[in-house]
């Protein structure tokens, strides 16, 4: 199966590792990933603060790309880029006038056929493949999944299961046998765009649920946004500097591609601030032991 | 020779104001087959019936045209205005020249020539109508309640006190209902068990009741006055006729540990038994999904357990006995099947509404519902009185309440207001701080709406005088911290997010109807509305009636309702029913289907069209007794009068009396000629 994808600036940025992974665990499973050519800014976080008109139209002008090259749905791993795609979809979907006026806005032909979904929404559909080609089931290791905001809001755009409880993530990381903890904080925020005007609230709010995850058992927080990633795993270091104690920030598809049998490299495990390999190590010996 | 009469109304200034009356008449006057034509201001007053009287005696009418206001409003009047001058009230016709005419026409002109119109196709019709006689059925005077909750008991009571029979069929083993499990009732605290215990125990030795519990009604065929009912009375494994309740058997039956639905969840009990200890009948069942000895059995194993066998000293347990079909006739019906309580969780029993995985109910044990505080509550429930948390025993002294869970959220898929949680909230706080002084008490609300007599004043005592704390806003979600549940809501008031430490929360969740009740309005030919409460027959005028004659409504099963309410239906309902009985036979009107036997072929397509189940079969046998033909033939105390079998009959067998084809075709040929 092929399906459009779209980037958009972290995977090539702060997120890269995320982009290596969704491309490998793509690839792992059977899915061809054909990226938007020539694709543009979804306009997050400050088209949509300014302009109303320019937070449809600038995502709206990917989806448009993406149709003419005659791509079905669309792939945006970034949660911010879902978030805005999406509703751009929903805008366009939801008013005859604004659809109207799109192909003259955007100075091409638009009908609005394209479906944008998440690196949740697709895994969750192939589930039954992620179980039938898990080589190294991820048997004991103990994860916190982490929704975060953008995956989820609105409830009548995005959703997944259920907006206010969701479970889909833990569905995905159960069936490649890691066991997800029950904690508090899945859904609160990390701190969002705050990460450079106001860090101290970063650090704050993303500490709280680290260490919710934390004494809830967890070895490692699993989330599915570059964004999230960034203030989860990056932040740690203000004050893990203090000598505290510090908790791996994994991207699904990286530990999806653990359990696929992908290697470490490939997933861009090494990019991270705080290292996952003592926990990894933990896990390999673990394994070994078990044979 | 037809010599019709024609009284055109000028209804004050309602006809004569847009409508040119006089002309009316006086054109009426030409119309073949009239012989007398005059208008009159009010027609419906005593000189206006007077002249239709004269008319009739005087020029010997055959039939009477009334052109004024709509049939549903004095059609009945004038029909008994002829019959009391010797004219059969059927060959009364109404033309209705305000509703149809004068109240939504302007031009004066044309509103005239419209009147003239509809008067002349009432002609042509009355001309073609036949004599016909108000058709009477008998009454079986008996009724059948559904429910034994205070709605059913109640409506119960007063029919059998009204001096008529009454069946009471409750599915649980025993009556009593939601009622019974509450610990005190708003807004007097009164007990709840004290005022229904002894209504309860009246339903039970009342002569002219007849209790079915642990029964469902099976089916129901018939019609007002005459309904045939099927109740399946399910095995309770006990011998009812010597079981005496001594209840040996629950002492000695091993499976203790089945959960109690009485203390909803928070106790357990054993395989054989009564929901509570006031139960009435005070006859135990078997749980056949937990009584050891059925289960093994069917596994194969026989005669495992058997300890309630050995028990009972005078042989009262059956394990042979099985469910039993009964049959009876009853006149009237009494729907009073109560409600169920939303579910929190993520399963639901319908996909168009959702739960609140978010609030952690059944996995944070000390976060409860209404019904479960109600038996921590009572002094029946499982803590005998004390609130006690579930999860360690403790006694908790912060308690949150959130109102309005399900309720009025469209989100999660109901948007009715439940009715009973504001009050029922306000009595958990102020119980709460009765038996726990120092207790605080913290509810989250949309609303407080209070509107019954004297509850605006007892959520002002639960706030003023017992200290519960008021909070305006909704709860987005509650987890564990330790010993503590943080509550995560908005003060919508204060404009700012909170964080409440709780050491147990009460959910106010919503009213639904009982699971089943589709399946039930179905067997019942009665509507029901998007969220399965059954529908009256209107909502201010006929409220306890619904669009199936004879089947009344009571209580929560028609919406959320109180105690107050409920008993108010269940009564209203009674009163019905007794009013029903009260007639002599049951008068309807004879514009029934009716089957011309010598054209029918019995191709049965209007059986299979009838609405109502209304065509059955009828043979058609000669001297000897040999079978000619075997017809169509209409009940017509079943028969609603819709005309569907007559458009669909393909040989034109089916006459609808007073509507039939001969008079339709004659009044669309007075409009075209």
């Amino acid at each position: 199966m092929t399906i459009g994808y779209y980037p958009g600036c972290s995977l090539h940025g702060t997120g890269r590792e995320y982009d290596e992974s969704v491309r490998a665990v793509a690839g792992a499973l059977g899915l061809t990933l054909r990226e938007i050519d020539d694709w543009s800014c979804c306009g997050a976080t400050s088209a949509h603060s300014v302009n109303p008109l320019l937070a449809v139209v600038l995502p709206a002008r990917n989806l448009a790309l993406a149709e003419s090259a005659g791509m079905t749905d669309v792939l945006t791993p970034c949660a911010a880029c879902y978030n805005r795609l999406a509703r751009s979809e929903h805008a366009v979907a939801t008013n005859p006038e604004l659809a109207e006026k799109m192909p003259r806005l955007l100075g091409r032909p638009f009908s609005n056929s394209v479906h944008v979904r998440t690196v949740l929404d697709v895994l969750r559909e192939s589930l039954p493949v992620i179980k039938e080609k898990t080589v190294q089931p991820l048997k004991g290791m103990k994860v916190a999944c982490y929704y975060g905001c953008l995956l989820l809001r609105p409830a009548e755009i995005a959703g997944g299961d259920d907006p206010e409880s969701p479970t889909f993530m833990e569905e995905i990381v159960k069936a490649i046998g890691a066991e997800p903890v029950t904690w508090n904080l899945r859904m609160d925020c990390c701190g969002g765009s705050m990460s450079i005007p106001h860090a101290e609230s970063v650090v704050r709010l993303s500490r709280a649920i680290l260490e919710d995850a934390r004494s809830a058992g967890a070895e490692a927080l699993v989330v599915a946004c570059p964004m999230c990633h960034s203030n989860l795993d990056f932040r740690q270091q203000a004050y893990t500097n203090k000598g505290e104690t510090t908790l791996p920030v994994l991207y699904l598809t990286e530990l999806l591609g653990l359990a696929l049998g992908l290697n470490a490299e490939s997933l861009g495990l090494k990019r991270h601030f705080v290292s996952p390999a003592p926990m990894l190590e933990r896990m390999a010996v673990a394994a070994k032991e078990a044979v | 020779m037809a010599r019709i009469g024609v009284f055109v109304c000028h209804c004050g200034e309602n006809i004569g104001r847009t409508v040119d009356v006089p002309s009316v008449a006086r054109a009426a006057q030409g119309f073949p087959g009239v012989v007398v034509s005059k208008d009159n201001k009010y027609t419906c007053s005593e000189p206006g019936q007077a002249i239709i009287r004269e008319a009739i005696r005087e020029h010997m009418l055959t039939g009477v045209v009334i052109a004024a206001c709509s049939p549903h409003m004095h059609e009945r009047t004038f029909r008994r205005v002829c019959a009391s001058a010797g004219l059969n009230p059927f060959l009364c016709e109404i033309a209705n020249i305000r509703e149809h005419c004068s109240w939504i026409h302007e031009d004066r002109g044309e509103a005239t020539a419209k009147a003239i119109d509809l008067v002349r196709l009432a002609v042509e019709k009355v001309k073609r109508n036949i004599p016909l006689e108000t058709i009477s059925i008998p009454i079986e005077r008996k009724a059948l309640v559904i429910g034994g909750g205070i709605a059913g008991i109640q409506a119960a009571l007063d029919i059998a006190d009204g001096g008529r029979e009454v069946i009471l069929v409750e599915k649980e083993p025993s009556i009593g209902g939601h009622m019974s499990q509450l610990s005190e009732t708003f807004p007097t605290l009164d007990c709840s068990q004290c005022i229904l215990t002894p209504r309860m125990v009246e339903v039970a030795q009342h002569p002219r009741i007849r209790l079915m519990t642990y029964s469902e009604v099976e089916s129901v065929d018939g019609y007002v006055g005459n309904f045939d009912v099927t109740i399946r009375k399910k095995a309770r494994k006990v011998d009812a006729t010597i079981c005496t309740g001594c209840g040996a058997c629950m002492t000695a039956c091993v499976q203790r540990k089945v959960s109690n639905e009485f203390d909803e969840g928070l106790s357990k009990r054993t395989a054989i038994y009564t929901p509570f200890p006031q139960a009435v009948p005070n006859i135990p069942v078997i749980d056949q999904m937990k009584c050891l000895r059925i289960l093994s059995q069917k596994k194969g194993k026989q005669d495992a357990c058997g300890k309630c066998l050995d028990a009972c000293a005078i042989g009262a347990i059956r394990f042979d006995q099985e469910d039993e079909l009964v049959t009876e006739k009853v006149g009237a019906i009494v729907v009073a099947t109560g409600y169920s309580l939303y579910s929190i969780g993520k399963e639901q029993d319908s996909p168009d509404i959702s739960g609140y995985g978010e609030y952690g109910y059944g996995t944070i044990p000390d976060v409860i519902d209404g019904m479960q505080f109600e038996r921590l509550a009572s002094a029946s429930g499982p803590t005998a009185g004390k609130i006690l948390r579930p999860s360690d025993g403790k006694e908790p002294k912060r308690i949150v309440f959130l109102q309005c869970i399900g309720s009025r959220d469209r989100a999660k898929g109901i948007d009715y207001c439940s009715k009973i949680c504001c009050m029922y909230v306000a009595k958990h706080t102020m119980l709460y701080r009765h038996k726990v002084h120092d207790g605080q008490a913290t509810v989250f609300y949309m609303d407080v709406r209070a509107n019954g007599k004297g509850y605006d004043e007892f959520t002002r005592r639960a706030i003023e005088e017992d200290g519960a704390v008021y909070m305006r806003g909704r709860v987005s979600r509650m987890y564990r911290d330790g010993d503590v549940i943080k509550v995560v809501g908005f003060d919508t008031l204060a404009g700012e997010p909170v964080t409440i430490d709780a050491d147990m929360v009460v959910l106010a969740t919503a009213i639904r109807p009982r699971p089943g009740i589709k399946d039930l309005a179905q067997k019942l030919s009665i509507s029901y509305d998007k969220h399965g409460f059954l529908n009256e027959a209107h909502p201010k005028l006929r409220p306890v009636e619904t669009n199936t004659a004879g089947v009344f409504l009571a209580g929560a099963c028609q919406a959320p309702r109180d105690i107050p309410d409920t008993v108010a239906t269940a009564s209203s309902a009674a009163a019905k029913v007794l009013g029903l009985f009260s007639q002599e036979s049951l008068e309807r009107e004879p514009t029934v289907a009716r089957v011309d036997i010598s054209h029918c072929a019995g191709c049965f397509t209007c059986e299979r069209v009838c609405p109502y189940g209304a065509i059955g079969h009828r043979e058609i046998r000669d001297r000897q007794g040999r079978l000619i033909k075997t017809v169509a033939d209409v009940n017509p105390g079943v028969c609603q009068g819709c005309g569907t079998c007559q458009a669909t009959c393909p040989s034109k067998s089916v006459e609808l009396m007073g509507f039939t084809d001969e008079q339709i075709f004659a009044e669309v040929n007075a409009i075209l000629a």
